[in-house]
C-alpha cells in the first residue's frame, strides 16, 4: 500500500514468549507495525506464525511480553473487544456464513460497526446507513453482481474475498489477514490482493498485516517482511533485502527458490 | 415478504378467523391450544431457527405461564387477562436471566441437557411443594376477564369458542408481528450470523453470548405468555405442563413444520395438534404413531412441512 506521510507506529509487540507446557512456540519476538505499512510474516511450518497471530489480535495471552495497539495492551481480550478496538482479521480458513446472503454477511458487519445490534424492532431494510455501507463493500470487492447469492452457494475465491470483505466492512484500523490467498487458484489469488490493495485505499486502512506461503504475493505486495524461525524473528527487512539473501530464504520457504 | 407469501397468510388468517362461524365447537376448542403453541413456538424458534440452539426445557416457561395464571385468577383474585400476560411475561423474563447466563455458556447438546436440567428442577419445585402449587393436583384456573369484562354468566364453550378464541387469536397476531419485525431487524440479522458460525461473528465484534442469551429471555417470554394463554382452555394447570416430555412435544412441532421457515413453527402446532387428536381418536399408542412419524421427518423431510414447499431457502426480496 506504499509508504504515505510519516509513519508512525500502531501495532507493537515486546518480546513476545508463547510457551504451551514444555514446547516454546514463541521465544522473545520484537515487532512494530506503522502507519501505512503492509507488513508480511513468513516462515516454514512450526515457525509460531500462528501462535503470532492468535497473540497479535489478542485472541491468546503471551507467556510473557506485550502487545499493544494504539498504546493499549490488548494481551488475551478476545475477538469482540478487538473489532471494537479497529482491528480487524480473516482466517486461513474460510469463514463464512453460509445461509446468509452476500449482503446479509456484509449488513451484519456493518451493523456490528455501528452498534445497531441492539435496535431489535428496528427495520434492517429500513437502516439506509447499513444497506449503502454494505453494498458499498460489496461493490468494493466486486460482489455486487452475486449480492443476492447465499455465501455457501459462491465459488471459493469469492467465498474468501466475501470473508475479507466482511473485516474490511468494520473499516478497521489495522487488518491482519491469516493466508488470504491459500486454497484459491493462481488467477484468483492475483484477482484478489488486487482487489484487497485497492480496497484498502479506498477506505483508509492504516496497516496491512499478512500471513502468506505464496512468495510471489509476498515480494509481490509487500512493503516490509518478517521471517520467522523456530519462534524467533529471524530477520526483518525489506523484500529487496530478503530477496538478496538466497539462504535466508531457503530457510524460511523450507525448499530451493 | 413476496407476493404469493403475503396472499397465502391473508388466506390463513382469514380460514382461523372463519372457523368460530363454520367449524363445529369441538374443532374451535382445537384451535385454542394451536394458538397458546403458536405463541409458545415462535418464540422457541427463535433460538432454534435463527440462533441455532435447541432447547430441551422451554415447558419450564410454558408452566411458570400457566401457573401464573392459575395463581393470580385463585389466590391473588386478579381476574384480568391482560395482567395476567403481563405478570406472566414477566415472571419468565426474570426467571429466563439467570437461568440463560449459564445455559448460554455452552451450544448442542451441552445446552440441551441444561435446559432439560432447569425444566426438571421447576418441575419437581411444583411437584414437591403441595402447599403452594397444589402438588401433582394442580391448581384450578378461574375464568378470566377480557379487556375488563367479566364473562362468568356466559356457559363455558361460549366463552371459549367466542371471546376467549378471539383474544387468542389477537395475541397470537400481535406476537406475530412482534417477532416478524424481530427477526428482520439488525438483532435478528446479527442472531442468525452466531446460528451459522459464531466463531466468524466474534470477528465482526459481536458477542455471541450477550446475543443468545437476548434471544434465550425473549424466547422465554413468548412461552410465559404462551402457557398463560393455554391455562384457561385447560381450566387445571398440572406439573405436567412443565415436563421434560412436554419440551419435546414442542421441539417435535418445530421440526415438523420447519424451523427453517418463519411460519413453519405455526404449521407445527396446528398440524400436530390435529394428528394428535385424530391418531389418539383412533388408536391408544398416540406416541407409537408420533415417534414413527418423528424418525420419518428428520430422515426424509428435514425441512419439515414448510422444508417440501420451498425445496431450498429462497432470497428473501422485500
Amino acid at each position: 500500500m506504499g509508504r504515505q506521510g510519516h509513519s508512525r507506529v500502531i501495532l507493537r509487540a515486546e518480546n513476545l514468549t508463547k510457551h504451551y507446557g514444555e514446547f516454546r512456540a514463541l521465544r522473545g519476538v520484537t515487532l512494530g507495525v506503522s502507519t501505512g505499512e503492509f507488513v508480511s510474516i513468513i516462515g516454514p511450518n512450526g515457525a509460531g506464525k500462528s501462535t503470532l497471530i492468535n497473540l497479535l489480535t489478542g485472541l491468546a495471552r503471551p507467556t510473557s511480553g506485550t502487545v499493544r495497539f494504539k498504546d493499549r495492551d490488548i494481551g488475551g481480550i478476545g475477538p469482540v473487544k478487538l473489532a471494537k478496538l479497529g482491528m480487524a482479521r480473516s482466517f486461513q480458513l474460510v469463514q463464512i456464513f453460509p445461509d446468509l446472503t452476500v449482503l446479509e454477511t456484509l449488513q451484519a458487519a456493518v451493523a456490528a460497526r455501528l452498534g445497531r445490534g441492539r435496535r431489535i424492532f428496528a427495520s434492517l431494510t429500513g437502516d439506509r446507513e447499513i444497506q449503502d455501507g454494505a453494498l458499498e463493500v460489496a461493490e468494493l470487492f466486486g460482489l455486487g453482481v452475486r449480492r443476492h447469492a447465499l455465501a455457501r452457494e459462491l465459488p471459493q475465491g469469492d467465498k474468501k474475498l466475501l470473508d475479507v470483505a466482511s473485516a474490511f466492512a468494520l473499516r478497521p484500523e489495522i487488518i491482519l489477514l491469516d493466508e488470504p490467498t491459500s486454497g484459491v487458484s493462481t488467477a484468483d489469488k492475483t484477482r484478489i490482493m488486487e482487489i484487497l490493495v485497492r480496497a484498502a485505499k479506498t477506505i483508509g486502512l492504516r496497516a496491512i498485516i499478512q500471513v502468506e506461503h505464496d512468495m510471489d504475493i509476498v515480494f509481490g505486495y509487500s512493503d516490509r517482511i518478517i521471517a520467522l524461525h523456530q519462534g524467533a524473528v529471524l530477520a526483518d527487512a525489506a523484500p529487496s533485502d530478503i530477496q538478496a539473501d538466497r539462504r535466508l530464504v531457503d530457510m524460511v520457504v523450507g525448499r530451493r527458490h | 415478504m413476496n407476493r404469493a407469501n403475503a396472499v397465502a397468510l391473508a388466506v390463513a388468517l382469514a380460514g382461523v378467523v372463519a372457523v368460530p362461524w363454520v367449524a363445529p365447537t369441538y374443532h374451535v376448542l382445537l384451535m385454542l391450544p394451536f394458538m397458546a403453541y403458536g405463541v409458545v413456538l415462535l418464540g422457541l424458534n427463535l433460538l432454534f431457527g435463527y440462533t441455532g440452539l435447541v432447547s430441551f426445557g422451554h415447558a419450564l416457561f410454558i408452566g411458570l405461564g400457566a401457573y401464573t395464571a392459575a395463581f393470580l385468577t385463585g389466590a391473588c383474585k386478579i381476574r384480568s387477562l391482560e395482567i395476567i400476560l403481563v405478570v406472566a411475561a414477566a415472571a419468565a423474563a426474570l426467571v429466563a436471566m439467570p437461568v440463560a447466563s449459564f445455559c448460554v455458556r455452552y451450544v448442542k447438546i451441552y445446552f440441551g441437557m441444561l435446559t432439560l436440567a432447569f425444566g426438571m428442577v421447576f418441575y419437581t419445585f411444583l411437584l414437591k411443594f403441595y402447599k403452594l402449587t397444589g402438588g401433582d393436583e394442580g391448581m384450578p384456573v378461574a375464568r378470566p376477564f377480557l379487556l375488563g369484562r367479566d364473562l362468568g354468566a356466559m356457559p363455558k364453550t361460549e366463552y371459549l369458542a367466542g371471546p376467549y378464541y378471539f383474544y387468542s387469536l389477537a395475541v397470537l397476531v400481535v406476537a406475530l408481528v412482534v417477532m416478524w419485525r424481530l427477526v428482520h431487524s439488525p438483532f435478528g440479522l446479527c442472531l442468525k450470523t452466531i446460528r451459522d458460525n459464531p466463531a466468524k461473528a466474534e470477528t465482526l465484534g459481536i458477542s455471541v453470548r450477550h446475543y443468545r442469551w437476548a434471544a434465550f429471555v425473549i424466547s422465554a417470554v413468548y412461552a410465559g405468555v404462551g402457557g398463560a394463554l393455554l391455562a384457561t382452555p385447560t381450566g387445571n394447570v398440572d406439573p405436567t405442563l412443565a415436563y421434560w416430555t412436554h419440551s419435546g412435544n414442542i421441539v417435535f412441532m418445530t421440526l415438523l413444520g420447519g424451523f427453517a421457515s418463519f411460519f413453519g413453527p405455526l404449521v407445527g402446532a396446528f398440524v400436530f395438534i390435529y394428528l394428535q387428536d385424530f391418531v389418539m381418536s383412533v388408536v391408544p399408542y398416540w406416541r407409537l404413531v408420533f415417534g414413527a412419524i418423528l424418525a420419518a421427518l428428520v430422515i426424509f423431510a428435514p425441512g419439515g412441512l414448510m422444508g417440501l414447499f420451498a425445496r431450498r431457502r429462497t432470497v428473501e426480496v422485500i
